[in-house]
């Protein structure tokens, strides 16, 4: 229970970090925002207005102070730039982020689940050989060209998918799906050769184990011993790893969404960066800094579940 | 990002030295294309050339050309020197913060500053190598300095996180314990102990944070935030060719071929690496 508290303390604590980090680095070059806001040809009063108006003249320590407060109450403040809540823009584009990477994440370690195993099981044959290479070279594949080459050839190809856009599934959950397959597996085959790799180290390490060839000494197959006793074991370097690589996708759909042109949470960071923007680069960063602490945090808990000698240390 | 290794056993080895040399061939032939682009290009990688416009390989041009008939071959070739300088420049920042770093807290008996590095870490690890890339060029505009800048940065946590482990284990050996006593300075151990010991380590970490440097660049240049025009990068290269998609793919996958394969390269090298020099690895047969 201590570790437990500890643990959500130093989260606490990370988390507030983050946000002066975040806060920080976007007051690196004073003035900057509202300058920009203003635009090129604006006077020295058109600044002064704009810092007047948006409360930019105040000492940092209470802009920040602010901007904490808000964001408690779920508030990311309004936009120098379109002058619109910044709220309801972060989640609407939230959902379509969200629903890219858990999908690409579910199918990915659908895929890589069986084959790490196989590939495990075949070590030294051409198989599990073929298994390997194929997911070494998978590493190598940027998720964006992976969704370009989809592209290529199932949609401009073969025609079974739209190359681009999306559909909420309130009008129709047929068209939702199908602007859905191509980003995801775009993002969900480069995972889940990564993750491939993983598997099959982490299985070949469980083999080794005393425990195994107990098994098979009383009668199991490999096949068998493996699934009953093994696959816990090497669920553990598993699951964290897929939660290190959740955080990865994360910033993999703020490219994936520029290629298929959806409406998520980094086709709005880059519109913003380009608007120079800078308070709502400022939400999206941290809402994304957020997710990927928070990320680590179920991880390290989850460990604790999956692993009895790291749950009752704690 | 580590992949635990199985024993060595001799065939084991031979496939090593295998993925070591394809890396190695692969990392060189991206260094060589850099190398000769300095002096040499088929052509200039700016004039427009109307007459020459969107053409298919030829023996003029054996990539093909770009909607402005410009050579596909010279913009490969000058674009793998961005990425090369790109993953130098980062692969730098990252180590030498990152290491002295990860031996200062490695060594140090004052636990509350190997705590505030790590803590540190951990708060840097949040911010992925793109995000960080993302707000620098929102901050300080987009362009390949405050690229390569924000990737060294996100990847000093792992620089100091290996030679702070690398360090652990080299301060529990008699031949620090024996430096000690003869009244060996801290920096004299961290110079002549510390560091040659882990410079394995440090460079394994090297050639695959230079992978991932490769696909951060590629990437912020994809979104337009990276490499701006008329530099050449590969990136920005397979982002206009979007709209070429259906009429020429070869657009798209040239400059895809060459991220792919300096990726691979860089990956291929540091898993070679790993076991040559790894000393956990080493002694097990």
């Amino acid at each position: 229970m201590r570790a437990l508290a500890f643990r959500l303390l130093q989260f606490v604590l990370t988390v507030w970090a983050a946000t002066i980090a975040v806060f920080g680095l976007m007051q690196i070059l004073p003035g900057n925002a509202a300058r920009v806001a203003a635009g090129m040809s604006a006077t020295a009063e058109d600044v002064a207005r704009i810092e007047q108006q948006f409360g930019l003249d105040r000492p940092l320590v209470v802009q920040y102070a602010d901007w904490l407060g808000g964001m408690l109450r779920g508030d990311f403040g309004t936009s120098y730039v379109t002058g619109a809540p910044i709220t309801p823009l972060v989640a609407n584009s939230i959902q379509v982020t969200l629903i890219l990477v858990v999908s690409a994440m579910v199918l990915a370690l659908v895929i890589a689940i069986p084959l790490g195993t196989a590939a495990a099981l075949l070590r030294g044959r051409a198989l599990g050989t073929i298994l390997s290479g194929l997911s070494q070279v998978g590493v190598a594949v940027p998720n964006f060209l992976a969704g370009i080459l989809l592209v290529m050839v199932f949609s401009l190809g073969l025609g079974w998918f739209p190359s681009s856009g999306w559909q909420a599934p309130i009008f129709g959950f047929g068209g939702f799906l199908s602007h859905l397959v191509l980003p995801v597996c775009a993002l969900a085959l480069v995972q889940a050769a990564i993750l491939t790799r993983y598997v099959r180290s982490a299985v070949l390490e469980v083999m080794r184990e005393d425990y195994l060839r107990t098994a098979r000494a009383k009668g199991r197959t490999s096949g068998s011993a493996l699934v009953v006793h093994g696959l816990r074991n090497a669920a553990i370097p598993v699951v964290t790893v897929a939660g290190v690589q959740l955080a990865t996708l994360l910033i993999g759909a703020v490219v994936i969404e520029q290629v298929f042109v959806l409406p998520g949470m980094g086709s709005e960071l880059v519109r913003a960066v380009a608007n120079r923007d800078l308070l709502t680069v400022q939400a999206i960063v941290m809402v994304l800094v957020f997710l990927v602490l928070t990320l680590n945090l179920i991880i390290d808990l989850l460990y604790s579940l999956l692993d009895p000698r790291v749950r009752n240390a704690a | 990002m580590t992949v635990p290794t199985a024993p060595t056993t001799p065939t084991r080895r031979r496939a090593r030295d295998l993925t070591f040399l394809v890396g190695l061939a692969l990392v060189a032939l991206i260094v060589l294309m850099a190398l000769v682009s300095l002096v040499w290009t088929p052509y200039d990688a700016t004039t427009p050339d109307p007459a020459a416009r969107l053409q298919s390989g030829s023996a003029e041009h054996p990539m093909g050309t770009d909607r402005f008939g410009r050579d596909t071959l010279t913009w490969i070739m000058l674009g793998a020197r961005i990425t090369l300088l790109v993953g130098v420049v980062s692969v730098g920042i990252a180590m030498v913060i990152g290491v002295p770093l990860g031996v200062l807290a490695g060594m140090t008996r004052v636990r509350w500053l190997s705590g505030l590095i790590m803590r540190g870490n951990d708060l840097l690890l949040a911010f992925p190598a793109l995000l960080l890339a993302i707000v620098f060029s929102a901050v300080f505009g987009a362009g390949t300095v405050p690229a390569m800048i924000a990737i060294g940065i996100a990847a000093i946590p792992a620089f100091a996180r290996v030679a702070r482990s690398g360090t652990l284990q080299i301060m529990s050996r008699e031949f620090v314990s024996a430096a000690r006593s003869a009244n060996r300075t801290s920096l004299q151990i961290a110079l002549q102990h510390v560091l040659p010991n882990i410079a394995g380590l440090v460079i394994v970490q090297a050639s695959v944070t230079f992978a991932l440097s490769v696909l951060a660049e590629a990437g912020l240049s994809f979104l337009g935030l990276g490499t701006q025009p008329p530099i050449p990068s590969w990136g920005r290269m397979l982002q206009e060719s979007q709209q070429f998609l259906g009429s020429r793919p070869e657009l798209a996958i040239w400059p895809g071929l060459f991220i792919a394969l300096a990726v691979l390269g860089f990956n291929l090298m540091g898993d070679g690496l790993r076991d040559r020099l790894d000393p956990t690895l080493r002694g097990r047969s």
